[in-house]
């Protein structure tokens, strides 16, 4: 189909679909080429609808880098919402890029952003609607490459089959590499084949199909097979020594989205250690943008985008060197301007009070903590080291500050976690909440979220087995019957959901094929509620032959080859071991900030530390 | 503090066509923001920018004859205002006209709205059109239902005529007074007309200014 025959077709069914503005483009700060100028065309896409994908950083990065190059363009596309979709395949109108609106097929390179694993089904999706073979060994040279990135892919196995190359890592310099390697593999007039191992040779590519996994007879991974010899035996993540000027241009949405916010990333990385948490260790080392780049940024932002919120983003806003200092200074210049400013990720104590206090203004809306368990025991084990004293401390000084209610965020389903454990839950909950009754009275409000732990990959919680959902379920119901009452609220995620994110987060090759059944069963947006279906995926899995438990309740052997022992993070599979023993004691990691502990960062990016000295890293200095 | 008042003439035009009322006040509200120029705020606790749209457009229609009112916390001339906004807009947006409003605390712009008109560009060309406009204007009352109310749409028609060169053409002018504001695709189904491939243009609204 052509660009001109997508816009009629358009035209036709946009007016019968609800919120036809996702569909559209053309906003603010799109960047337009023309077709013919550029040599090679790359559709960035987030497969979600566009509503969530506009709220994704690394893909607005990646545009405005590639679009700086004159030969080079990225187009953006996402999922169409369900209503859509069937417009979509009754008018054979493939997926498009909402830029010159050209179908995906006819692009050179598509680039999908996969922070999360709840997106594989939409992968497979996106490449359906777009006209694609789903497989990566049915597409050829007449299809476009297909490559992938984000935190998911730290563990690509799942969905590796359906990649042709995966990006490991910050994607700021590897993309132009691969667009290099791509256009000069297209000079040449190779083949698919010679394209792939070129792109093997670039740091951070990993081509799936030059490997081969092998299993031991009682179905647990042994060995990754080269079946390729110029093909690397590790890749390593790739990182840059410098946060890069931050997108000012971006692109602001005509209707709503999630984040309707300009995002400035104040740091990358974090140095707590805490062992249930992947970003935490796959965004390492720990970088930051100096206080003078922030302020010239947002400076540039609210010109450039009229934005009047700014989202300052960071793992941890409090860990950033000279927070407070640097907040001030913001306060100073955009007080008056009626900007917002939010900092998520706060820290538990007086300091993250004072940060909120001086930018909240009349607005108080709910304070969130994340003490994550409730137990001192639990939250050694996970290495989140905060004393019950310092949560209820902190608390009344939220309550004192003028702020109604307070957000609590706990996991249940922690490693060795009792019924104590869980039940401590209500209990710190109600301490919290009288607090705030001592200071406010019955305005007071606790809001507890409950997660459930998910034990991910690359992390020292990679070892460990999940609860099941039954177990979940009786944890869950000893709350719902606890956390009662005046001022108290309890919100909890399905168990089912969690179980469906724990199988496909350390899952092995294999699970591709339960992937595809389910999509060709008719998953979708699993990660929304109405369309999550537990029982089509546990179909899924008996149809492939494959037990689900295999990947989720069974505790691994410590000295157990992993699918994705060969993506490397730069943390050492020892280090994470040795954590992963540590939390058994109960002994604390302390944050590596003070002490480095030889994570594995800096002899793996020695060079790249050397070539940026100075405070901005978080490790140590390297001295030759 | 509103201290001065400027009333924009403005066109919404295809990249536009599905952004919401809700979402095209906050479309403006970022581009006086990149403009660099003062909105006035409300006080509060959520204090939002005082600005004032003559008639919400229905979703899905453009429009050559918008009109909003946007107070200033500060006083500006026309010539410093104007160029700096219109090099701000998104496309989709199109400034045809600015002007001051003296009366700065005078009557807000929907108590003003009297009639709106619209040019429909039909994809059907029905041979029939002239007569069946014929009839409806001489019909003494058109009932029709709309959401379970039975109305009379015909006292809503100010004028209604149509071109059947190609493509065809309806323009029209329908009342829109509270309580009594006639809807382009009421015309378009009272005419056995379908509403889908229909490109809806909303060119004027029309205001009733004596009391200014």
């Amino acid at each position: 189909m052509t660009n001109t025959k997508i816009l009629s077709t358009l035209e036709k069914i946009l007016p019968t679909v609800q919120l036809p503005g996702r569909y559209t483009g053309g906003e603010f700060n799109q960047v337009t080429k023309s077709w013919e100028s550029v040599d090679i065309h790359l559709a960035l896409i987030f497969p979600e609808i566009y509503d969530l994908g506009m709220s994704n950083l690394g893909l607005m990065i990646l545009y405005d880098l590639i679009n700086q190059q004159p030969e080079y363009s990225a187009e953006r596309a996402f999922l169409p919402w369900t209503d859509m979709e069937d417009a979509m395949r009754k008018e054979s109108l493939p997926l498009y890029s909402l830029e010159t609106k050209h179908p995906l097929s006819s692009f050179d390179i598509l680039a999908f952003s996969l922070p999360y694993e709840s997106l594989y089904t939409n992968l497979l999706n996106s490449l359906d609607l777009a006209g694609l073979p789903i497989y990566s060994s049915e597409r050829t040279n007449d299809h476009p490459l297909v490559i992938a990135g984000g935190h998911a892919v730290f563990n690509p196995e799942p969905v590796s089959p359906f990649i042709d190359a995966f990006v490991i890592g910050e994607g700021e310099e590897v993309i132009i590499e691969i667009l290099d390697t791509y256009q000069s593999s297209q000079d040449q007039d190779h083949s698919r084949q010679q394209l792939l191992e070129n792109l093997s040779q670039v740091e951070g590519v990993y081509i799936p199909s030059f490997y081969q996994p092998h299993y031991q007879a009682d179905g647990i991974f042994s060995h990754l097979e080269k079946l390729n010899q110029k093909a690397p035996d590790t890749i390593r993540k790739r990182i840059v020594g410098t946060l890069p000027p931050p997108p000012t241009k971006l692109i602001v949405p005509y209707i709503d989205t999630v984040h309707n916010r300009a995002p400035l990333e104040i740091m990358r990385g974090c140095t707590r250690g805490c062992r249930f948490c992947h970003a935490g260790i796959v965004t390492r080392p720990v970088r930051e943008r100096s206080q003078e780049d922030i302020l010239k940024a947002m400076e540039v932002l609210i010109p450039d985008t009229g934005y009047s919120e700014i989202g300052l983003l960071s793992l941890s806003s409090s860990d950033y060197t000279g927070i407070v200092e640097l907040i001030q200074a913001i306060n100073d210049k955009f007080l008056d301007q009626n900007i917002a400013i939010s900092l998520p990720s706060l820290r538990i104590d007086s300091v993250s009070v004072d940060l909120m206090d001086a930018l909240a203004g009349k607005r108080r809306g709910g304070f969130t903590l994340a003490p994550e368990a409730a137990s001192e025991r639990l939250r050694r084990i996970i290495n989140k080291p905060i004393s019950d004293q310092q949560l209820l401390d902190t608390a009344r000084e939220i309550y004192q500050r003028g702020w109604h209610t307070i957000k609590l965020y706990f996991m249940i389903g922690h490693p060795s976690e009792t019924m104590e454990d869980v039940q401590a839950i209500a209990d710190l909950s109600r301490k919290v909440l009288s607090e705030g009754k001592n200071i406010i009275g019955n305005r007071a409000q606790v809001h507890i979220s409950l997660g459930t732990f998910v034990p991910k990959p690359q992390t020292p919680f990679q070892w460990v087995g999940a609860s099941s959902p039954v177990e979940i379920k009786e944890k869950l119901d000893l709350l719902q019957k606890e956390i009662r009452g005046r001022g108290l609220k309890l919100n909890w995620n399905d168990p089912e959901e969690t179980q469906f994110e724990a199988w496909l987060s350390r899952g092995d090759r294999r699970m591709a094929d339960v992937i595809y059944r389910a999509w060709k069963m008719g998953a979708k947006f699993d990660a929304w509620n109405e369309h999550f279906n537990y029982q089509r995926w546990l179909d899924a899995f008996s149809q492939a032959g494959i037990e689900p438990d295999f990947y989720t309740t069974r505790e691994r052997g410590i000295d157990e080859a992993f699918p994705w022992d060969h993506i490397q993070s730069g943390v050492k599979k020892s280090v994470l071991l040795q954590d992963y023993k540590w939390s058994k004691e109960e002994k604390i990691r302390p944050d590596c900030r003070g002490d480095c502990y030889a994570c594995g960062i800096l002899p793996t990016y020695n060079d790249l530390r050397h070539q940026n000295p100075g405070p901005l890293w978080l490790c140590p200095e390297v001295i030759r | 503090m509103k201290k001065q008042r400027f009333r924009i003439y403005f066109s919404k035009t295809e990249q536009m066509r599905f952004t919401s009322h809700l979402d095209l006040v906050l479309t403006w509200e970022r581009t006086f923001r990149r403009a660099g120029l003062p909105l006035s705020y409300s006080e509060g606790f959520s204090p939002r920018p005082v600005m004032n749209m003559a008639a919400p457009l229905p979703l899905g229609f453009t429009s050559t004859g918008e009109i909003g009112d946007f107070w200033l916390s500060d006083v500006l001339s026309l010539s410093e205002f104007h160029p700096d906004l219109k090099k701000s807009l998104p496309p989709g947006l199109l400034i045809q006209e600015t002007e001051e409003i003296e009366d700065i605390f005078g009557p807000k712009l929907p108590t003003l709205v009297t009639a709106a008109s619209y040019l429909i560009i039909l994809d059907a060309k029905p041979p029939d059109l002239p007569e069946k406009i014929e009839n409806l204007l001489n019909s003494a009352s058109v009932i029709r239902d709309r959401k379970g109310k039975t109305y009379d749409l015909r006292p809503l028609i100010q004028e209604l005529n149509c071109d059947i060169s190609s493509p065809s053409k309806l323009q029209m002018t329908l009342s829109a007074l509270p309580g009594a504001t006639g809807r382009p695709d009421e015309i378009l189904a009272a005419l056995e007309l379908p509403a889908t491939g229909t490109n809806i243009c909303r060119t004027e609204i029309v205001l009733d200014t004596n009391g200014e």
